[in-house]
């Protein structure tokens, strides 16, 4: 009895616990439902997952099947993200117990109800659970704002290598503060609409309307929605890896107004969507500027971190260059995470500007299904982008070391950036290629894209099966880490 | 270091190699007799339906008839031939073009201006042009005689229609006809294989060789028949109408206030299942020629 108390301990009390229960179940849901993709169903492997999970899908309802899905995966990101600011933050530990054991509780409802509500038959019992477990993630969000507000006392801070006032108000907090604030207004904005459609009305995906004359405020509102409940995901996971590599100094101090600024800037343009349509994007893209220079700096203080530790103290550039590049690539884990946001720029951020500026020139001349096809690669890549850096995060907290750390972060790397490049190449083809030559472009970069997420797959495959023979040990890591879990302030008790 | 740049090297230059291959060659295409004459018109009664995703009753009130398959090349190049004679259309280049009236104007967010002038009709010397041209007349490819034609513009499908006095069907028009009365999916009904339907990779004859992608399918390919040990379902629509999911998109004659875009409908040999159910819309430029992008016409 024990026993399991003590692992019910680990999985639902300690960060690493947590964030690995999350991982396990968002790999759960993409492993099954991924098999109902369309590239798999011409491969006839979604006849047979249909008939083995007697699924019962409506072709009508794809489109309400996937926002599902993409929710379920969704709040189980925003509750690694809590978990980890909990954790790295300080609090009050009551806040930080009530914080984490309502996300959890939250987003495994609206996982588990949310699916079998959209895949195995309609109980609307079950989609009300589903909306109660996204409504205990927003609670749980306002407490996290509560606990991060960074204007008490006892969380002032005179430290000068880190940014803050003159009076010690701590710069980074009030950052995570805005952008959790920024958060839940962009929740509540989607809410709005949600609750519209999720009452039975015409459900859609946003990349299917983007030519649409007329759109109403409500899909407005949806496609704001989206928008920017992936930026901050990925502002706050910017956030998170700024405290992992200890951001500080001349840097830190010009990055993170410059966070708060774009946070507020692009939080503030999304919502415009819906009133001020037309003038929205000239708010966002200007606003994304600040934020996307914070990254930068925060990339170009953690390499040269990196470079400087593994040089035994030495400075970059005043050992020749490959000496300092091989020094970089020392620790895959910490160098991977800043990559993945530079790498980021080449498959989402420069691609999407090209659109947008080629718009009407050459990408409205095309078809929109492959419009569609730009646009969903697009945040499919983005979205996969944030999934790899936290495995990083994660593989680091879980004491990777030595050569499983290397054999662990090079693979995802390098599979990731295939798959992404590929994806990429595969989504713009239509500049390099006539629709009538495109077939061995679209077979090639399909192939490098399939190896590319075949190895990220594995790597995070082997890094479960680890976790899980770890956890039927009696003293595996899992023991270990919920040890240190009650050291550092975190668990139930 | 030299691995990796040797590595890097290699993706980069495959990927390039990929991109500047001239594709596939037009491959020698099997020859099926389906039975299915493209000469023939199906009549869809007047009506309600219910039309889109979310099953909204929309009537039509009049009878119309509309062709039980898209328009063949054979048929596409009997109009250049006719409409070549009497000085309608023009060849430039690989272009053949000839005139539209031009649409209003109405400044919409993204809407470019059509104005009265020559457009493009049919796009020749691609490899999927099915058409060719020898300086005196039209001639379609062998074995491509049933096969929708492809590569023709809305307006040069808008154009077919008008010089025979026949329209392009309206949105609604198309999928009644491809629907029925009772909200089906697809014009068979529910679910899809490769046997139903001409779609990405659904390994029909005409797929060796050419890829996922594939390649046009004859008229009316899939009525039930046997071709060379590939089984059909019959997979007309309540109507009788065929080839109303995948094998090519169809042009249809909707004009909307604010945008200069033209809709398709029905998916494609390049299109993944879900976009062959009859709700689904697709939109290009009116000049936009392609591979899988064809036309049916109602009257």
């Amino acid at each position: 009895m024990q026993a399991i108390y003590q692992r019910l301990n680990f999985i639902f009390c300690s960060t690493r616990g947590l964030v690995l229960l999350a991982i396990a179940m968002i790999s759960a849901v993409t492993m099954i439902f991924g098999t109902l993709s369309a590239n798999m169903a011409a491969f006839g492997i979604k006849d047979i997952a249909v008939d083995f999970f007697n699924m019962d899908l409506v072709e009508a309802e794809r489109e309400g099947r996937i926002i599902i899905l993409y929710h379920s995966i969704a709040v189980a990101v925003v509750a690694i993200e809590v978990y980890l600011m909990t954790h790295i933050l300080p609090m009050k530990k009551s806040l930080r117990f009530f914080i984490n054991t309502l996300i959890t509780a939250g987003y495994i409802s609206a996982m588990v109800f949310g699916m079998i509500f959209a895949y195995f038959g309609h109980n609307y019992i079950f989609h009300g659970i589903y909306i109660f477990g996204l409504s205990l993630v927003f609670f749980s969000g306002v407490l996290l704002a509560a606990a991060v507000w960074p204007w008490s006392k006892e969380y002032r801070i005179t430290n000068p290598d880190y940014s803050h006032t003159k009076g010690g108000l701590d710069i980074e907090r009030t950052a995570f503060f805005v952008a959790v604030i920024a958060t839940l207004g962009s929740a509540l904005y989607g809410a709005v609409a949600g609750s519209l459609y999720g009452n039975g009305f015409q459900t859609f995906l946003a990349e299917d309307i983007v030519r649409e004359v007329h759109r109403s405020s409500l899909q407005l509102a949806v496609i704001g929605h989206l928008h920017i409940m992936l930026t901050l995901i990925a502002i706050i996971l910017t956030l998170i890896i700024g405290r992992w590599f200890d951001f500080k100094g001349i840097l830190h101090k010009i990055a993170m107004p410059l966070m708060i600024a774009g946070t507020i800037i692009v939080t503030l343009g999304s919502w415009a969507v819906v009133p001020f349509e037309e003038i929205a994007h000239s708010i966002i893209s200007p606003g994304s500027m600040p934020a996307a220079i914070a990254a930068l700096l925060l990339v170009i203080f953690g390499w040269r971190k990196l470079i400087k530790e593994n040089l035994s103290g030495q400075e970059a550039g005043k050992t020749g260059f490959w000496k300092s590049f091989s020094a970089l690539l020392q620790d895959p884990l910490k160098f991977g995470s800043l990559w993945q946001m530079v790498f980021m720029n080449f498959v989402v951020t420069i691609p999407g500007i090209f659109a947008a500026i080629k718009l009407d020139e050459i990408f409205r001349m095309w078809p929109l299904r492959e419009e569609r096809i730009l646009i969903t690669g697009h945040w499919h890549a983005l979205a996969g982008i944030i999934a790899t850096i936290i495995l990083l995060y994660y593989a680091d907290m879980a004491g990777l070391k030595g050569k499983a750390r290397h054999w662990f972060a090079w693979p995802l790397i390098i599979g990731s950036n295939l798959a992404f490049a590929s994806v990429t190449i595969y989504s713009l083809k239509r500049l390099f290629v006539s629709q009538s030559a495109e077939q061995p472009l679209v077979d090639l970069t399909m192939l490098l894209a399939d190896i590319g997420m075949f190895v990220v797959i594995a790597v995070l495959l082997v890094l479960l099966i680890w976790r899980a023979i770890d956890f039927f040990q009696k003293k595996g890591r899992w023991a270990k880490e919920l040890a240190e879990s009650s050291g550092e302030g975190g668990g139930c008790q | 270091m030299k691995k990796l740049k040797a590595a890097l090297l290699i993706f980069i230059s495959s990927v390039l190699l990929a991109a500047c291959s001239a594709g596939h060659a037009t491959p020698d295409v099997p020859v099926f007799q389906t039975g299915v004459d493209p000469e023939e018109w199906a009549t869809v009664p007047s009506g309600a339906f219910q039309m889109g995703q979310f099953n909204e009753q929309v009537n039509i009130s009049y009878n119309y008839q509309i062709m039980i398959t898209e328009v063949t090349n054979r048929q596409y190049a009997a109009f250049l031939n006719q409409a070549m004679e009497d000085g309608s259309i023009t060849i430039t280049g690989d272009e053949i073009s000839g005139y539209y009236q031009g649409d209003d104007f109405h400044a919409g967010r993204h809407e470019v201006e059509i104005i009265p002038g020559n457009y493009i009709y049919y796009l020749l010397d691609e490899t999927d042009s099915r058409i060719v041209y020898d300086g005196y007349q039209f001639s379609v490819k062998t074995g491509y005689d049933d096969h929708p034609v492809t590569m023709v513009s809305w307006f040069g499908a808008q154009a077919y229609a008008s010089y025979y006095e026949w329209r392009l069907p309206t949105e609604a028009e198309w999928e009644k006809a491809a629907r029925g009365t009772d909200g089906r999916p697809y014009p068979w009904g529910n679910g899809i294989g490769p046997d139903y339907a001409n779609y990405y990779n659904s390994s029909d004859p005409f797929e060796e060789g050419t890829g996922a992608i594939g390649n046009t399918t004859p008229a009316g390919f899939y009525n039930g028949k046997t071709y060379g040990g590939f089984d059909t379902q019959d997979c007309a629509s309540p109507y009788g109408v065929y080839d109303m999911a995948g094998n090519v998109w169809e042009w249809t004659a909707d004009i909307y206030t604010g945008t200069h875009l033209r809709y398709l409908r029905g998916g494609s040999k390049a299109s993944y299942g879900y976009d062959l159910r009859a709700w689904t819309r697709n939109s290009a430029h009116p000049a936009f020629c392609g591979p899988d992008t064809g036309f049916r016409v109602v009257k």
